[in-house]
């Protein structure tokens, strides 16, 4: 089966997977069937917030699949992420209908406050569910698409490419601060209330979200592993290591690099789109160049170019994140810039490296290899 | 001005107007025996003229050393032919058709031109084997590489060409482990799996050990006839052990042509590149 | 400040001279400069009148004054209350004409007190300047218990209080003692022009200068032969000048087409906003077509003079701008250019350096000037070291990986905002600016240039000239180049390139240092203050072409101009969008930038 094909030598990616299949079963059983006072009860605080990191670590999948097997250091992921989250952030807005501050069924509160006439264009069809999920995925998508079209075809690559997505992402920030914008300028969208008529704040519906996640994630590594193991994804690594070789090879390098590229975005869609009603808001803060830069730590600190390690990093470091910001606040920024500083230094493999070498240093000695 | 031209360039009844022709012509015509054409190419960088109205004609089949002094445009010329620098002025062919200033680097590649580089470089992370099916001829578009599939032949067939350059026994060890040596005995490989017309190879035998390189020579020699082999080499020993033809090129463009004998009883060859090299 | 906002300061200033009439007020009749004033209805009125008209008339003979007990009191008290010359006999009454009107500002009706304003303004006295200035400003009080009229400034108990006919001060005097000489809007208008009217023959210059020029506003109020007559005293040629512009915006109201007509062409290179006005206002009521094409051939000439100034201010804030992406970027221009070194973190190293002119503030409180010029070496050197730090300790193990380079120097630049934020709180400070570099240069009247921009581009100029000395005349900018260009050979050489890397290093982040100076001088210093430059900084760099220092020049001006370009038009955010949307699209186009260094050496 294909399954067994692509997990064949993954040792990560089997944990991975077995323990993500253990969360989904066991998640929703202890947080719908055991009663709150029991204490292996989980939360919906805590099940939202899982969901909320799963979300990160497909993010962080998307980002080490350019990163880590392309070469591409994006620093604008973060962009395809939000501009996913506010597609589907869109579509919650339109759900609201008139239960609104303004009971306006037509125009989100945001808009009846500005004064605005009529719903712009780029609203139109938004609350459809299915236009909305079309819209998260191209989006994003053909943003990479164009961005890359112009960038890789004039060979902008390296640090130069990581300059410009930041520049990409600035610039959609400041677009979306502004309130002519039609996005809720400072605020976002929030205030949502229910998707496909569940409401939002229900433990089930919250239980559907988490275990959307969890697919989404689950479907998301497996597609990535798929696509590594595949004779274009060890072009896209021959492109990271030799590009100039691999174009004399016959590869259009720039081709391979556009579609990957736009693959890996619409996976951050995907990501921001499962973010957004769990989160319930959205704002320009997801575009901000500090976000996606943070992305990349995760992937680092994971290990770059192994998926499951990308996954691992984004969830030790989005725990490590909520524990300080609640115990530490003034802590975290020193502990995240330490972070870049030791990891870039000290562990270029990650913890995934970390794990390997000690894997095989571990295999050796069993087999008795180990020379003093 | 340049309007104009393009005017007058549409209105001629005596050819096919220039976007009626097909870019690539996979028949590739070698009738006149000729496989690449440079005519009065000039390419300069910052004003200094690294290639200096260059005419250079290969014929097919043919194993060609071109040597000469440092700074005498011989890597320039190789990034031409392979499309890595435009030149400013001239036109190169390959055979009667193919136009190679209009292609890109994959698309030269896939015309059948490979090149190995003066340092060797090939996928370090790779294994041996793969290198090989990476550089092996195929559709090398997106979609289909995305969804090929190793057959047995095609299996077989690189094998085969391990066996030639003789690293079979290497076939899954990362290639980044290769001594320096088996690098460039790879590097060759990673060209004939791509079943090129035209082989530039940009000082083969650095690093090798003298078996190694009776090895190369022996292998260059071998290739010639089916492929045409152009070699660019500063070690006189190994470029006597296997030049039929050699071109001296200076100061970017060519000085001399003939047999290695010949070439190094000319004056000028001698004064300018022979006689600093003193033994030579 | 915008030009706009300028525009309007201008406006208001020169309508500060228009008497404020109130809703409840009767529409302001201009005071007059000697003509006999409105007769009202009040009998009181008229009489104080015709007794004000007789000139000079000497206080004993003031029998037809109303009030001549109040005069004798207030002149009587003179005398008891100036404590040195209680011993002495007491003076004679002041004779003066001023003494003589002051007592009319204690009469209830208003009309008697704008007689006595009246009348004091004609009287030449010195002492009418203070005395109206102090009315308006609402200072002016009668001691209840004897009329004296007292000028008194200051709180509530620790008032400064003096006599108005004496300027001599008063001790022990409460709050429950005086009585406020109030007014009303009309007085309010009147005491304006009058003393508007007072500065016209002022000894200071300027003083005169600004006169005039609020009298154009409303030349309807002025006289004429006054103004003839001042034109022939006056020696400063600018005062002259204006004095020719009010006396031709006057003869814009004549009833002679001919007179009008040949004003127009006196008015042809004033720039002042009331010309405009004038210009427009008879542009409407005009009904002489001569008159009428001259003066729209004028105003537009007059307009089209008003654009480009206003275009050569755009140009002046784009320099401005730009000077500060210079300053920002030259420094990084070094560390990513010569050394390829991705520095995330000098954003971080300009904000330590606008915190260390904060510091050295904080130290000097005195001596702002002093202290500004201690910042920019103290600066150079906190920034640098912290610099040479970051090399030694990180970067230096990344050479070859900029990818890694740049997530390490991030780090960085996390653990340095937050170490500021740890120190010297989240809130942003306010640097001190010295004085001579507040306040701006008004070139004419609807240009004026900001005197911190201006030192600020002058400064960028000189940074950048010095930097360029360095890398091109000194032994260290000879090795920087060498080792840029290839390690390897500059160390076969005998180039310490560690140490020349630390150095480049320390000099990049010691740039950027100074630029943080010149930045506290612009905004509030705060932890963010370097994040919001990084981009932008980079952007300016790549744009100009990596390793070319005229490149990063001229892409910073460049940039800075194209920004201010597009404000009016697209709005601040939607210009600075526009302008990265098309570096990005730019540097698709031409990866290398506007400068690119060609051949082998660049691949």
């Amino acid at each position: 089966m294909i399954l067994t094909r692509l997990l064949r030598d993954d040792r990560g990616g089997q944990i991975l997977l077995g323990s993500l299949l253990i969360l989904a079963v066991l998640a929703p059983v202890l947080n719908l069937a055991l009663p709150p006072d029991h204490p292996l009860y989980l939360s919906t605080y805590t099940l939202t917030l899982l969901g909320k990191y799963l979300c990160y670590a497909l993010l962080a999948v998307a980002v080490d699949l350019v990163w880590g097997y392309l070469g591409i250091l994006s620093l604008g992921h973060g962009a395809f992420f939000a501009l996913g989250g506010y597609a589907m952030g869109m579509y919650l807005m339109r759900q609201i209908g008139e239960r609104g501050v303004y009971g306006n069924p037509e125009l989100p509160d945001f808009m009846v406050f500005l004064n605005w006439p009529e719903l712009p264009w780029y609203w139109w069809g938004f609350d459809q569910f299915g236009f909305a999920l079309l819209m998260v995925v191209l989006v994003p998508g053909l943003l990479a698409f164009v961005f890359g079209w112009f960038a890789f075809r004039s060979r902008v690559t390296g640090v130069y490419l990581s300059i410009i997505t930041q520049a990409l992402t600035y610039a959609l920030m400041l677009a979306f601060f502004r309130n002519e914008m039609g996005f809720g300028g400072n605020n976002g969208l929030t205030d949502f209330k229910d998707l496909l008529g569940f409401d939002l704040q229900a433990d089930g519906t919250r239980v559907a979200l988490f275990l959307a996640s969890a697919l989404a994630l689950a479907l998301g590594y497996l597609a990535c592993r798929a696509l590594v193991l595949s004779k274009l994804g060890r072009v896209a690594m021959a492109i990271r290591d030799a590009e100039e070789r691999t174009r004399f090879t016959g590869y259009r390098v720039d081709r391979v690099m556009l579609w990957i590229f736009t693959f890996s975005a619409v996976l951050a869609g995907i990501a921001g789109a499962l973010y957004v009603p769990q989160v319930g808001i959205i704002n320009p803060g997801e575009f901000s160049p500090l976000f996606s830069i943070e992305i990349v730590i995760w992937v680092a600190v994971g290990g770059r170019a192994t998926l499951y390690g990308a996954v691992a990093g984004a969830l030790l470091v989005n725990y490590a994140k909520t524990w300080f910001t609640g115990a530490l606040p003034e802590v975290w920024l020193y502990a995240l810039g330490a972070l870049f500083v030791l990891v870039t230094l000290f562990l270029p493999q990650g913890i995934a490296g970390l794990g390997r070498g000690l894997g095989s240093w571990g295999g050796r000695w069993r087999r008795g290899e180990a020379r003093p | 001005m340049k309007l104009l031209d393009q005017t007058r360039q549409l209105l001629r009844r005596d050819q096919v107007f220039e976007f009626l022709k097909p870019e690539i012509n996979p028949d590739l015509d070698v009738s006149h025996r000729t496989l690449l054409y440079m005519e009065g190419v000039s390419v300069s960088f910052d004003g200094f003229k690294a290639i200096n109205d260059l005419n250079l004609y290969i014929d097919a089949g043919e194993l060609r050393c071109i040597i000469g002094p440092n700074g005498a445009g011989k890597t320039t010329l190789m990034d031409i032919i392979t499309g890595r620098t435009r030149p400013d002025t001239g036109s190169v062919w390959f055979g009667q058709v193919i136009n190679l200033l209009k292609l890109s680097e994959p698309e030269i590649a896939n015309a059948g031109i490979g090149r190995k580089f003066q340092k060797p470089t090939v996928f370090e992370n790779h294994s041996v084997f793969d290198n090989l099916e990476l550089a092996m001829a195929a559709d090398k578009r997106v979609w289909p590489t995305l969804l090929a599939r190793l057959t047995a032949e095609q299996a077989d067939h690189i094998d085969q060409v391990l066996e030639t350059v003789g690293l079979l026994e290497q076939r899954q060890r990362p290639a980044r482990v290769l001594s320096h040596g088996q690098k460039q005995w790879l590097e060759i490989g990673m060209l004939l799996v791509q079943r090129p017309r035209l082989l530039l190879v940009d000082e083969p035998v650095t690093g090798m050990t003298h078996q190694e390189m009776d090895r190369t020579a022996e292998l260059l020699t071998s290739l010639a006839g089916e492929h045409t082999v152009v070699v660019v080499e500063h070690d006189m020993e190994f470029v006597r052990s296997i030049a039929r033809k050699v071109t001296v090129l200076h100061q970017g463009s060519v000085l001399a042509e003939g047999g290695m004998d010949a070439v190094q009883a000319n004056p000028r060859v001698i004064e300018v590149y022979l006689g600093e090299a003193g033994s030579c | 400040m915008t030009l706009f906002s300028r525009l309007l300061l201008v406006l208001l200033l020169g309508c500060a001279a228009i008497p404020t009439a109130g809703a409840a007020d009767p529409p302001p009749a201009p005071a007059p400069l000697d003509q006999t004033p409105p007769a009202s209805g009040d009998p009181a009125a008229v009489s104080v009148a015709s007794a004000a008209s007789a000139p000079v008339e000497p206080v004993s003979a003031s029998g037809a004054s109303p009030t001549p007990a109040s005069v004798g009191t207030a002149s009587a008290f003179v005398a008891s209350a100036a404590p040195q010359a209680a011993a002495l006999p007491a003076p004679p009454p002041d004779p003066s004409p001023f003494a003589a009107a002051l007592p009319l500002l204690l009469d209830s009706k208003f009309p008697v007190k704008e007689q006595a304003v009246e009348r004091l303004a004609a009287s030449g006295d010195a002492r009418v300047e203070g005395l109206f200035t102090a009315l308006l400003a609402g200072e002016l009080y009668q001691l209840k218990a004897d009329g004296r009229l007292v000028i008194a400034r200051g709180q509530e108990g620790d008032q400064a209080v003096r006599e108005v006919l004496s300027d001599a001060p008063l001790s022990g005097i409460g709050t429950q003692e005086l009585k406020k000489i109030t007014l009303n809007n009309r007085m309010r208008g009147q005491l304006k022009t009058a003393l508007a009217r007072l500065d016209l023959s002022h000894a200071d210059a300027g003083r005169r200068l600004a006169a005039v020029t609020s009298l154009m506003s409303d030349p309807g109020g002025a006289n004429p032969d006054l103004l003839r007559a001042r034109l022939t005293q006056e020696d400063a040629a600018e005062v002259r000048d204006a004095l020719g512009l009010v006396l031709a915006l006057l003869d814009l109201n004549s009833p002679d087409a001919q007179a009008r007509l040949a004003a127009l062409p006196r008015l042809r290179d004033a720039l002042h906003p009331p010309v405009r006005t004038a210009l427009t206002q008879l542009l409407e009521r005009e009904t002489d077509g001569q008159v009428k094409a001259a003066a729209s051939r004028v105003l537009t000439h007059i307009e089209g003079r008003v654009h480009w100034y206003g275009q050569l201010e755009t140009l002046f804030f784009g320099l401005s701008l730009g000077s500060v992406l210079v300053l920002a970027a030259i420094g990084l221009a070094i560390t990513f250019g010569v050394m390829g070194v991705i520095n995330m973190a000098h954003g971080e190293l300009m904000m330590l350096g606008a915190y260390t002119t904060y510091v050295i503030q904080q130290l000097l409180p005195g001596h702002i000037g002093l202290s500004l010029f201690l910042a920019i070496p103290a600066a150079f050197v906190v920034a640098g070291l912290v610099g040479i730090l970051i090399e030694r300790g990180v970067i230096r193990f990344l050479y070859g990986r900029p990818l890694e380079t740049l997530l390490a120097t991030f780090g960085i630049s996390l653990i340095l905002q937050q170490l500021v934020r740890s120190i010297f709180s989240p809130l942003n400070r306010s640097v001190e600016t010295p004085a001579w570099m507040s306040g701006s240069w008004q070139v004419n009247e609807v240009l004026s240039l900001t005197l911190n921009r201006l030192v600020i581009i002058g400064f960028c100029l000189l940074v950048f000239a010095l930097l360029y000395l360095i890398l091109n005349r000194t032994r260290l900018g000879l090795q920087v180049r060498a080792v840029s260009q290839n390690r390897a050979m500059a160390r076969a050489m005998g180039v310490r390139s560690q140490w020349v890397d630390a150095m480049t290093f320390g000099l990049g982040s010691g740039i950027a240092g100074v630029a943080g100076v010149a930045l506290s001088q612009l905004t509030n210093v705060g932890p963010n203050l370097g994040q919001s430059y990084i981009i932008d900084s980079f952007m300016v760099v790549v744009f100009g072409g990596v390793g070319n220092l005229w490149g990063t020049l001229v892409a910073g001006l460049g940039l800075g101009v194209a920004n201010k370009l597009l404000e009016p038009w697209a709005g601040a955010v939607l210009a600075k969008i526009l302008v990265l949307v098309f570096i990005i699209l730019f540097i698709q186009k031409r990866p290398k930038g506007l400068f690119p260094q060609k051949g082998r050496a660049a691949t």
